[in-house]
């Protein structure tokens, strides 16, 4: 079983997000990046079925930031390869084209599964998992939060709205976005990462070449608006909460 | 070898000074010596480097009594012992991350059994073999190996409370000047609410004194002690070559920190990686500068205070005057002692990074140790705990909310005692 867990890094919320000039993109100019904690579950998840089934788990990310330490970090954790696809991508990347590399790149490592974190916190339109299923003609599963592995085919449980959750079993090779782990995702510890920056290799593969345009295109970034509808309760936590068992009350909620 | 049964002595006739004893509750166990045991667990431990000197103890429990944790719960360096010969695994158990590396124990340890190595050696191995680590700990370290603190914040805010200080500071990385101290501020009194009262009432007594000092700003990063103590060495070690990298791009005569954490970590730790300073906690150098101090401290701080040893400045580095000697020199202050003081302090329940276990241990422990010392600090009539280490004030102030103490008991750091009394 090889399992390929393609991973993305997202700005880090620890630096006020600001927008640049154009009023359409952020100013990169002190943006940090973090991995994308959905991708940390994937990885997790990839790393648990190794554990139990065997075979390898295989990590590749986009070239840019915090490529390397996220690769070595993955390295540490226990996986077995790690790929980096060239070709700058500081400036940021559309989900579109991002699925559009990882589906070349995915094709040139070879996989019996691969799996996504859902959503990332920079487009948030979840769409990477599913594209790149169809990119390589493949099922998938999304807000996936409970998976095993049966012979040729993988069941797994997906979330829906409402507390509704539904069990799929799926033949393999297929993609699966990936909501939570079994775990809470296991710790790296730093002597290791350390080590994995001495002996292990990043590969490169190559996803291709994309189109200057893809997918959506950002009209305006803004920072939140306050609307109008809003109500402040203001007042000692006593009156706060008087107040608010009044509202609910009123609204037949109590 | 599994675990040896031990060897049943049951007679079938037993007459014991003419009375008959026979039956089944003649039963008894043959006595059985240290080689009996399935010793795979206790060796895991001692076969450590640090963890040798566990297989010393011969339970006299004198551990026991001065544990701060056994006070509130179950738990001790001699039960360690004896659960390791009786079936248990260190490294999957929660015991593993109780000790908070107070150092209590080994004072009164006739074997000089040190769980100050042998819990940080154990905790690295249970990390490097991939057990579980408690939720709270491991966003720690995840905060400092990603921001450099444990709280996560930015590197750039760092030094935001200067603003607030109404003093100049001088930032090094931007004047580069050579200066006579080099104050290092810790990432609690950098970033969280009430160490900042005390990282702005320190660069006011600084600059009161005419102190020629500096701070490093974004480019310092958390010590690591806690870290390394935490069992995660290998980022104590990181941090430790990043933090001397930045101290040698500086020039200054003194190394003056906030916290005893980071005083132990730069006295002891750093030299061994090539990081030797002439350090001092802000506590030994404000005594050392105490009659500079004195004529400046004109307004009473009318309350009975009593004054909580920090393990690693007390047990650990053994200053136990040079706190004592500032609180007294405040004018109207009554330093009062609680039961356990000096060599026996309670611990905080902070260090070893307990810090970070609170969630953890919650459920191991019938309080935390902070709440048990503010019912100390109380039974003793204090109006103020002074504390003079960057962890201990929100551990005290939440302590003292939660044991129903607001309004009656204050947490002030010494810094902000001394600052009180500056302002006229």
């Amino acid at each position: 079983m090889k399992i390929l867990v393609p991973m993305k890094q997202v700005p880090d919320l620890v630096e006020e997000l600001e927008i640049d000039s154009s009023g359409k993109r952020l100013n990169r100019d002190f943006l940090k990046f973090k991995l994308n904690e959905f991708d940390e579950h994937a990885l997790e998840e990839a790393l648990l079925l190794k554990e139990q089934h065997g075979g390898e788990v295989v990590v590749v990310t986009l070239d840019m930031a915090e490529a390397d330490n996220l690769l070595f970090t993955a390295i540490a954790k226990g996986a077995d390869k790690i790929f980096k696809i060239p070709g700058n991508c500081d400036e940021g990347i559309d989900c579109h084209s991002a699925a559009q590399m990882f589906a070349t790149a995915a094709k040139s490592i070879g996989f019996d599964l691969i799996l996504t974190g859902v959503q990332a916190a920079d487009d948030r339109d979840g769409q990477v998992g599913m594209l790149l299923a169809a990119f390589l003609g493949l099922p998938h599963v999304s807000v996936v939060t409970g998976l095993s592995l049966e012979g040729a085919s993988a069941i797994v449980h997906k979330e829906y709205a409402g507390g509704v959750m539904a069990e799929f079993e799926v033949v393999l090779p297929a993609v699966f976005g990936i909501q939570a782990a079994r775990h809470t995702p296991r710790y790296a510890p730093v002597s290791k990462v350390r080590q994995a920056w001495k002996t292990s290799k990043i590969e490169t593969v190559d996803g291709g070449t994309v189109p200057a345009s893809n997918g959506s295109v950002v009209n305006r970034m803004f920072k939140p608006e306050s609307g109008k509808r809003a109500e402040l309760i203001e007042g000692s936590p006593d009156d706060v909460a008087g107040k608010i068992v009044d509202l609910l009350k009123s609204r037949g909620l109590l | 070898m599994g675990i040896t049964k031990p060897i049943v002595i049951e007679k079938e006739t037993a007459v014991v000074d003419g009375v008959d004893i026979s039956g089944a509750w003649n039963r008894m166990f043959e006595q059985r010596v240290i080689w009996d045991y399935d010793l795979r667990h206790m060796e895991k431990v001692t076969a450590l480097e640090g963890g040798e000197s566990l297989g010393w103890c011969y339970q006299c429990a004198k551990c026991i009594a001065v544990c701060p944790v056994d006070i509130v719960g179950d738990y001790g360096p001699r039960k360690i012992f004896r659960k390791l010969q009786t079936g248990m695994d260190l490294l999957e158990s929660s015991d593993l991350w109780l000790c908070t590396t107070c150092m209590n124990c080994l004072r009164v340890c006739p074997k000089e059994v040190n769980m100050v190595e042998i819990m940080p050696a154990a905790r690295e191995q249970a990390i490097l073999d991939g057990k579980a680590i408690p939720d709270e700990l491991q966003k720690a370290f995840d905060n400092i190996s990603k921001y450099g603190n444990p709280q996560g914040e930015s590197a750039r805010k760092r030094a935001d409370w200067v603003k607030d200080a109404g003093v100049p500071v001088n930032i090094l990385p931007t004047t580069k000047k050579p200066v006579d101290v080099l104050w290092y501020v810790g990432s609690y009194p950098s970033y969280h609410g009430r160490g900042k009262d005390a990282a702005k009432a320190m660069a006011r007594i600084l600059a009161a004194l005419g102190i020629d000092f500096g701070i490093l700003a974004h480019e310092e990063k958390e010590d690591g002690d806690s870290v390394r103590l935490a069992g995660e060495k290998g980022l104590f070690e990181m941090l430790a070559e990043e933090n001397i990298k930045v101290f040698n791009k500086y020039r200054f005569k003194k190394l003056v920190v906030t916290g005893p954490h980071e005083y132990n970590a730069f006295k002891h730790e750093y030299p061994k990686l090539g990081g030797e300073y002439d350090v001092l906690h802000y506590t030994q150098f404000l005594a050392g500068h105490l009659e500079q101090l004195k004529p400046l401290l004109r307004k009473r701080v009318s309350a009975r205070v009593t004054f909580h040893d920090p393990c690693y400045l007390g047990r650990h580095n053994g200053e136990y005057v040079a706190p004592r000697n500032l609180l007294k020199a405040i004018p109207g202050i009554d330093v009062v002692e609680m039961f356990r003081c000096k060599e026996n302090g309670y611990c905080c329940g902070g260090g070893g990074g307990g810090m970070w276990l609170d969630s953890f241990s919650r459920d191991f422990t019938s309080e935390r140790l902070s709440e048990r010392r503010v019912r100390e600090a109380v039974e003793v009539g204090a109006d103020i705990l002074a504390v003079c280490c960057p962890y201990e004030v929100s551990r005290f102030e939440d302590a003292v909310k939660s044991t129903g103490h607001d309004g009656k008991l204050v947490v002030r750091d010494i810094l902000e005692l001394i600052d009180d009394s500056m302002r006229m």
